[in-house]
């Protein structure tokens, strides 16, 4: 038998226009987790659906070699009774089931279509224990957090004799214990004998758990690391730095862009911020939160999952969030009441949402239109639009923020994570606000689009607008604030400047618990 | 960078609206064989425009509800109880039309303040609240009429479907005001095309070359003359098509142009990111369902006026053609997507067919079930090109 689990070989894939793979050739050895890197649009999910049977065979070029023969899937159900699984970003769970029952969503444990609900419940929490979940099996799949309903996804793909695993951005909605877990469970697999794809941004993650690292550029295969071999022994950002400089062509001296601070007066000043759980009474989610950023000042707001950091943000942006809140809001040091999201927008204030999809794009909708959505009445005449205005506005965005489409007629379901990120700030932007809060910027976007939104953080506060940065990235937050608040469990435990500040201060103020 | 588009990339990038005037195209064609010419002889199309005008006008507020993600089942039922209202003061009362046709605007405005309220304040899906609003209204409208039907109307009301401009100018066995509207419709249409496509120039857009635009207009020039010529040469113009001309063109600008229309389809394309927008989903949903209200009551005013009656039972399903006719013209299921000349181009091809089989004798039967399948074919076309638009990413 061949020591190669999978081999595809000169795999091409034309679009009509453009071809989105080219000739790529993938090779992963039996028992071996594999990591793919690649920008976003680099072709990492069409290759991965042309594993999968999504783009059944003959709609592309080349071959797939699995478990030592040639296999052509025509749909997923194909690949999957090969042994091959795929775990997408967003997870594909229905909320209202139990655990056991999303497990065996599709396969499920019964004779006769009548369903054996001891062995679906027994078989269930079997397969927890294997993926380290302990919750009961009837528990509904939406009351568990993020980093558990992973597991959930796992354990499904186990209960199908999974013999290649793909796991694309598995960590991305994860904090950092959920993540650790989660690749300790990888890890575990490996041993197991079950080989693993796994395609993530996160590169320390790839250094620490892949054996080798296959970086994709533009379509095409730029190299096959062993991160095994002798010269991986180096300082290990000597790896991420081979796969950083495969991933986007060119050598990244430093991650985060430059930039001279010249702070100005206050803008934006929050006293004893309070704000309590829409639904569940007596659950206070931010607590007596105060905080201020300057003109021309990059403030980070670090803080892990669930201390409140979006909470606290959507409450401050016309109370998108919670329920009787209390504080107040200074804007140049006059109180404002902000009731709102149209007040908010009229004091000068934008939020970026951390979830762009659901939060900030109307994705069947065009460039356009997304970008004049929050300020229609600027391109506007007495409620009467100029639509000829509003795609030269549209055409300035698309030059100055760089955003790659064809024109900004294009849908924003179209495009890449990074350009959607650059046309919701874009969208932001033409509000002409003082204050932008930027929830999670970078998140699921690749390194090179990282750069520039960095890039354009640095010149929107050259040019004199107040920036809160919200992140649970600390590299981040240190490369790009000039002052950083900590936020735990809904209080701000403290507050250091650029100099100060180092990720073992700032995760000892994350990780602080009331006294 | 300004250039020129072809006609098959013009064709090409929009098979979803194109596809519906081509299908129209062909339904017209097909109908006019099958009728032996009958559907568009004079006295046909006339009848035609008379017959339908008021499932056109419930159509441009469906389309608009259902872009907001909405659907409003309650139409059939406002349009009879606008009607009886606007009976019960011109009849009963013996009150003057004019004062029939306020009282059953107002009729309608309070039916959407009243549904409005439920959607858009309270939080009830539209779905349940119109459901109940089609029960409650269709109940009232009996009680406003006693249960019997009141007719007839004063010839001034009737005339708001029934009657015709014309003789103003005289002629020679057909109507010459009526070709003037029809020359006058033709000058503003090529007026706005120009000006839009000069604005477009200005700004450096791609516009289609200039013998396309010419034939482009030509050939609706040709289409509307010929329409107007037919209708000279029956019975003039018909007021109502008048009326639902200055509707079309309302809302058709009100929809693409207008802030309101605008978030119309932000709302229905991702309604949190509407609302992060700062859209006020409130206000929106609510006037939305007010002037559904108002819209069905204009409708019900042509249609007692037409069946010079309210009866009780008036406006049975108007409800579900409306729905079909902002489907058929390609509104999504799930909100964001459909325009109002869409809409109208549905309920057309509704039209059409309704009335092709109609003359062709077909029994009442046999005409449900043929609506019935070209609904479900019409959106299985939409749902087949949005998936062939996904496989091309």
């Amino acid at each position: 038998m061949s020591d190669q689990i999978l081999e595809m070989r000169s795999i091409t894939k034309r679009f009509p226009g453009v071809t989105a793979l080219k000739d790529v050739t993938l090779s992963v050895r039996r028992g071996e987790i594999h990591a793919i890197c690649g920008e976003n649009g680099a072709g990492k999910s069409t290759l991965m659906k042309v594993l999968s049977g999504v783009y059944p065979g003959g709609t592309f070029e080349g071959e797939i070699h699995f478990d030592g023969r040639e296999v052509t899937f025509s749909s997923i159900n194909d690949s999957e009774s090969e042994g091959i699984v795929i775990i997408h970003q967003e997870l594909a769970l229905i909320p209202h089931l139990s655990i056991a029952e999303n497990i065996f969503l599709g396969n499920e444990r019964a004779a006769g279509g009548v369903i054996n609900w001891h062995e679906t419940n027994a078989r269930a929490a079997e397969l927890m224990e294997k993926v380290g979940l302990h919750e009961n099996p009837v528990t509904p799949v939406g009351a568990i957090g993020v980093g558990k309903q992973q597991l959930v996804e796992i354990a499904k793909a186990l209960s199908k004799n999974v013999k290649l695993l793909i796991l694309d951005e598995p960590t991305a909605a994860l904090n950092d214990d959920d993540s650790e877990h989660l690749l300790g469970l990888i890890r575990g697999l490996r041993e197991e004998g079950v080989t693993c794809i796994i395609i993530s941004h996160k590169l320390g993650e790839i250094a620490s758990i892949a054996d080798s690292t296959t970086v994709i550029r533009d379509g095409e295969t730029i190299e096959t690391i062993d991160m095994h071999a002798p010269e991986a022994a180096e300082p290990s950002n000597g790896l991420t730095r081979r796969i950083i400089r495969g991933m986007v062509g060119r050598d990244m001296e430093n991650m985060y862009p430059d930039r001279d601070v010249e702070i100005g007066e206050e803008i934006l000043r929050i006293e004893d911020w309070e704000v309590w759980h829409p639904t569940q009474p007596g659950r206070k989610i931010v607590d007596g939160a105060s905080l201020s950023v300057r003109a021309g000042e990059v403030v980070g707001i670090a803080g892990l999952m669930g201390a409140g950091r979006t909470e606290l943000a959507m409450s401050v942006f016309g109370r998108s969030y919670g329920r009787d809140i209390s504080g107040s809001i200074h804007m140049h040091g006059k109180p404002v009441k902000i009731t709102s999201v149209s007040d908010a927008i009229d004091h000068g204030l934008a939020y970026v949402s951390e979830d762009r999809k659901r939060y900030g794009l109307n994705l069947i909708e065009d460039i356009r239109r997304n970008i004049s959505a929050a300020s229609l009445s600027s391109v506007a005449r007495n409620g009467w639009v100029n639509s000829n205005e509003e795609i030269a506005v549209a055409e300035r965005y698309r030059g100055s923020m760089n955003i790659k489409a064809p024109s900004v007629m294009t849908t924003t379901g179209q495009l890449s994570g990074g350009n959607q990120q650059k046309v919701v700030l874009s969208k932001w932007l033409f509000t002409e606000p003082e204050v932008l809060i930027l929830d999670e910027p970078t998140r699921g976007i690749d390194v090179g689009a990282k750069y520039e939104i960095y890039s354009i953080i640095n010149k929107l506060a050259a040019s004199g607008k107040a920036i809160i940065v919200i992140s649970s990235e600390l590299p981040e937050v240190l490369g790009v604030c000039d002052r950083i608040y900590a936020l735990s469990a809904g209080r701000i435990t403290g507050e250091l400047s650029a100099a100060e500040a180092d990720q073992e201060r700032l995760m000892e103020l994350m990780t602080m618990e009331k006294d | 960078m300004a250039g020129t588009s072809n006609l098959w990339e013009l064709m090409t990038r929009n098979l979803r609206q194109s596809g519906i005037y081509i299908a129209f195209v062909l339904i017209v064609a097909l109908f006019t064989v099958l009728t032996g010419g009958t559907l568009l002889s004079p006295g046909n199309l006339t009848n035609l425009v008379l017959q339908y005008s008021y499932i056109l006008i419930l159509a441009i507020g469906m389309v608009m509800i259902i872009v907001a993600g909405h659907i409003d089942l309650s139409v059939g039922s406002v349009v009879a109880l606008t009607g009886a209202v606007a009976a019960v003061v011109v009849i009963r009362e013996g009150m003057p039309w004019y004062v029939g046709i306020i009282a059953a605007l107002i009729t309608g405005a309070l039916v959407g303040v009243w549904q409005g309220f439920w959607v858009a304040v309270v939080g009830i899906p539209a779905f349940i609240v119109t459901l109940a609003g089609m029960l409650i209204f269709r109940g009232l409208t009996m009680q406003t009429l006693d249960n019997v039907s009141l007719s007839p109307f004063p010839v001034a009301y009737q005339d708001i479907a029934g009657g015709f401009l014309n003789g103003l100018l005289g002629g020679p066995g057909y109507d010459v005001f009526t070709l003037l509207i029809g020359a006058l419709a033709v000058v503003g249409f090529a007026v706005q095309q120009w000006r839009a496509r000069m604005g477009k120039l200005t700004y450096r857009q791609p516009v289609e070359s200039l013998w396309l635009f010419a034939v482009k207009i030509l050939v609706v020039a040709v289409i509307i003359m010929a329409f107007a010529w037919q209708l000279a040469n029956a019975r003039g113009m018909p007021l109502v098509l008048i009326l639902l001309a200055a509707l079309v063109l309302l809302y058709g600008f009100i929809t693409q142009h207008t802030v309101f229309g605008r978030h119309i389809y932000a709302m229905g394309g991702n309604l949190q990111a509407a609302k992060l927008s700062g859209v006020k989903t409130t206000r929106v949903n609510f006037l939305l369902f007010v002037n559904m209200g108002v819209l069905a009551a204009i409708a019900g005013i042509v249609y007692s006026a037409r069946s010079n009656s309210a009866q009780p039972g008036a406006g049975f399903m108007f409800e579900l053609d409306a729905i079909a006719a902002a489907f058929i013209g390609g509104a999504a299921v799930t909100g964001g997507v459909g325009k109002v000349q869409g809409a109208i181009i549905g309920g057309l091809i509704m039209a059409v067919m309704s009335n092709g089989m109609q003359i062709m004798g077909i029994d009442q039967s046999t005409q449900n079930v043929v609506r019935g399948v070209v609904l479900v074919l019409a959106v299985a076309f939409d749902v087949w090109s949005k998936k062939r638009a996904a496989a091309e990413r």
